[in-house]
C-alpha cells in the first residue's frame, strides 16, 4: 500500500523517533562526562572508558556472555531449523499439536516463569543424577537455547512456507538422499532466514537478564547480571560508557547486515530478470 | 614395504567409507523420525518437564532445608508411601491481599501501556507504510535498531532522564518552570514510560507488516463513494488490520504483565508488579512453594487463555 503521507503521520513518525533516540543520545553524551555524578556536567572526558577497560570483572562478564551467546545461537539455529522442518514439511505426526504448542509457548511466556521452572529442573536433575553440579555456563546456555529456538523456528517457518517444495522434490526424484537434499538445497535456500535467526538468538542471549539470574550459580556473572547489579544502586558513568560501546557495535553490525541483505535482494532481482529474458 | 602400506591404507579407507554409509543408511531410513525427535525431546525435557516440577513444588510445604520444600512422596519404614499434597500455598495467595492486588496492578499497568503503545504505534506504523521507497527502509531500520540494543540499557537511559537531578528536571528548573525537582523516578509514571519505551517496537512491527499488505484500492473505493478519510480509517483500514492490532497487543501485554526489570529499576520499591513479587519471593524469601504457586496461577490466568485464543484464531484464519 502506498500513497501520500499526511502531515499528522509525519509528525507522529518524528515524535516517535525522537522518543526512541533522545534517551539513547543522552546516554552516549553523558558517557563522556568528567563528573562522577552522571546528570551533572563536568566537562568532556574519556576517563570512564579507561575505568571500564581496566575492569577485570567487565572483561570476564563480556567473555562469558559472548561464549554463551555463540553456543546458544548455533544450537538454537540447528534445533529451530529441525523444528520448523517438522512443523512445515512432515505433515501430521503424533504429538504435533503438543510440539507446536511447546515450540511457540516460550514466545509468550513471562521470563520469570521460564527462569523459575528451569531452575527447579536443574536442581531436581542434580538431586537425581548429580548433574549439573554447578550452575553457570551450561545451565544458562541450555535455558537460552530453549527459548531462542522458538524465535529461530518462527523465522524459518515463515520462509519455509513461502518457499514451495518443488526443488526438494526434484532433487529426491533424481536420487538425492534426504540429508543431501537438506544440505544441498533446503539450507542454502533458507540461508537468509537462518542468518537472521542466528543473529536473533545471539542477541536474545546477550540481552537476557531474568532467566540467566535464575539459572546461574555463584561465580558465573554474565554482562546483563553485572550491569543490573551496578545500576540497581543508581546511575554509574562507567555503565554509560559500556552502553555507548554496545550501541556502536550493534549499529555497525546492523548496518552491515542491512547492506548485505540489500545486495542479496538486488542480486535476486537481477537473477529473476535474467531468467525471464532466457525464457 | 611400500605396497604393503598402500594395501593397508586402502582397507582402512574402505572400512572408513563403509562405516558412515551404514550409519548413513540408518539416518536415511529414519530421517523424519530423527528430525522430529531432536527438538521434540529437547522441548519435553527443558520446557514441559520443568512445569510439572513447579506444579509439584507448589503443593509442597515450606521447609528449612535445601531445597526448601517438603517431599511429595515419603517412604516410611513399613514400606508405605505417603503422598503429601497441600493447597495452602494457593489458598494463601488467593486470600492474601498482597498477591491479588499486585496481580490486578500488573494487569492494569500492562493494559494501559499496551493501549498507549497502540495509540502511538499505529500512526507510526501507518506513516512508515506511506513513506517513499527511500525513506521506508530507513524508518524501519530506525525502529528496529533499539530492539537490537540492550533492553537493560534502554531502561537505564530513562533512569538518567527521570531522576531528581536528571535531564528533565534540570531543564524544567533551568527554564524556571519549577523550583524543586518533581519526583518521577521510582513512581508508577516511570514504569509506564519504561514499558512503552521498550515494548513499542513489538507493537509497530506487526502493525507495519499488516498495513503493508493492505490493498490501497479499498481506500480509493471508499473515497470514491464519498467516505471521509477518518470514516474510511475506522470502517475499512482499522477492521482490516485487526490481526496486526491483536498480535502487537499480545506481544506487549503478556511480557509487560510479568515484567521484572522495569518495575525494579524505574519503580523502585513503590510499584508492585507480579513478576517482581515472584522473583523476590524466590530469591530473598526463598519461599519456593509460594513462588511456584504464583507462577502456576499466572500461567493459568495469563498465558493459557492467550494460547487457547491464538490457537482458535489461527484455526479460523487457516480455514479461509
Amino acid at each position: 500500500m502506498h500513497g501520500r503521507r499526511s502531515r499528522f503521520l509525519t509528525v507522529m513518525i518524528t515524535l516517535g523517533l525522537a522518543f526512541f533516540y533522545i534517551p539513547m543520545i543522552l546516554l552516549v553524551i553523558y558517557s563522556f562526562n568528567y563528573s562522577k555524578l552522571v546528570p551533572v556536567w563536568g566537562g568532556w572526558s574519556t576517563r570512564w572508558y579507561e575505568v571500564l577497560f581496566a575492569s577485570e570483572e567487565v572483561w570476564s562478564a563480556v567473555s562469558l556472555s559472548l561464549k554463551i551467546a555463540l553456543v546458544n545461537a548455533t544450537f538454537a539455529t540447528i534445533f529451530g531449523l529441525l523444528a520448523a522442518l517438522s512443523m512445515v514439511r512432515f505433515g501430521q505426526f503424533r504429538g504435533r499439536t503438543l510440539f507446536g504448542g511447546m515450540l511457540m509457548a516460550p514466545l509468550v511466556m513471562p521470563e520469570v516463569i521460564t527462569g523459575l521452572s528451569l531452575l527447579v529442573l536443574f536442581i531436581t536433575l542434580r538431586q537425581v543424577f548429580g548433574w549439573p553440579e554447578n550452575r553457570g555456563f551450561a545451565t544458562i546456555t541450555i535455558a537460552h537455547i530453549t527459548f531462542s529456538m522458538a524465535y529461530v523456528a518462527v523465522t524459518v517457518q515463515a520462509r519455509l512456507t513461502g518457499m514451495g517444495q518443488s526443488l526438494e522434490e526434484a532433487a529426491s526424484d533424481l536420487g538425492a538422499k534426504p540429508f543431501k537434499v537438506l544440505t544441498a538445497i533446503t539450507i542454502p535456500r533458507l540461508m537468509p532466514a537462518l542468518v537472521s535467526g542466528w543473529l536473533l538468538a545471539f542477541t536474545l542471549s546477550l540481552d537476557d537478564l531474568v532467566i540467566a539470574s535464575f539459572v546461574t550459580g555463584p561465580g558465573a556473572t554474565t554482562l546483563p547480571i553485572l550491569i543490573f547489579s551496578r545500576i540497581r544502586l543508581g546511575l554509574r558513568p562507567d555503565i554509560n560508557a559500556l552502553a555507548t560501546i554496545i550501541i556502536l557495535v550493534v549499529a555497525v553490525c546492523i548496518a552491515i547486515a542491512a547492506l548485505i541483505m540489500f545486495r542479496q535482494q538486488k542480486r535476486d532481482l537481477l537473477d529473476q530478470q535474467l531468467a525471464k529474458q532466457v525464457k | 614395504m611400500n605396497e604393503n602400506t598402500k594395501s593397508v591404507n586402502r582397507t582402512s579407507a574402505e572400512q572408513r567409507s563403509l562405516l558412515p554409509s551404514r550409519v548413513g543408511q540408518k539416518i536415511q531410513k529414519h530421517w523424519r523420525l530423527i528430525v522430529i525427535t531432536i527438538p521434540f525431546v529437547w522441548l519435553l525435557l527443558f520446557f514441559l518437564l520443568p512445569f510439572f516440577i513447579v506444579a509439584k513444588i507448589s503443593v509442597a510445604e515450606l521447609k528449612i532445608a535445601s531445597p526448601p520444600f517438603s517431599n511429595m512422596f515419603e517412604w516410611t519404614d513399613s514400606g508405605i508411601v505417603t503422598v503429601r499434597i497441600v493447597f495452602d500455598n494457593f489458598i494463601y495467595i488467593m486470600t492474601d491481599n498482597l498477591y491479588f492486588d499486585t496481580y490486578l496492578n500488573s494487569v492494569k499497568i500492562a493494559a494501559v501501556s499496551t493501549f498507549v503503545c497502540l495509540l502511538f504505534g499505529y500512526p507510526i506504523a501507518y506513516g512508515i507504510v506511506r513513506s517513499g521507497p527511500l525513506a521506508k527502509p530507513i524508518f524501519l531500520f530506525l525502529v528496529i535498531l533499539p530492539f537490537w540494543t540492550s533492553f537493560l540499557l534502554r531502561v537505564y537511559a530513562w533512569m538518567g532522564l527521570l531522576s531528581d537531578q536528571g535531564t528533565i528536571n534540570s531543564i524544567l528548573i533551568a527554564l524556571g518552570i519549577i523550583d524543586e525537582p518533581i519526583q518521577m523516578l521510582y513512581t508508577e509514571f516511570a514504569v509506564y514510560i519504561g514499558i512503552v519505551y521498550t515494548y513499542m517496537p513489538f507493537m509497530i512491527l506487526p502493525l507495519y507488516a499488516n498495513l503493508e499488505k493492505l490493498d490501497g484500492s479499498l481506500n480509493e473505493a471508499a473515497a470514491d463513494l464519498g467516505s471521509r478519510p477518518t470514516n474510511t480509517f475506522f470502517k475499512v483500514t482499522l477492521p482490516l488490520t485487526m490481526p496486526g492490532v491483536i498480535a502487537g497487543s499480545l506481544l506487549v501485554f503478556i511480557p509487560a504483565t510479568g515484567e521484572y526489570v522495569i518495575p525494579d529499576l524505574l519503580g523502585g520499591g513503590n510499584v508492585q508488579m507480579i513478576g517482581r513479587v515472584l522473583y523476590n519471593e524466590f530469591s530473598r524469601n526463598t519461599d519456593w512453594p509460594v513462588a511456584s504457586a504464583v507462577a502456576l496461577t499466572m500461567l493459568f490466568l495469563l498465558v493459557l487463555p492467550i494460547i487457547v485464543f491464538q490457537y482458535y484464531q489461527g484455526k479460523s484464519t487457516g480455514g479461509k
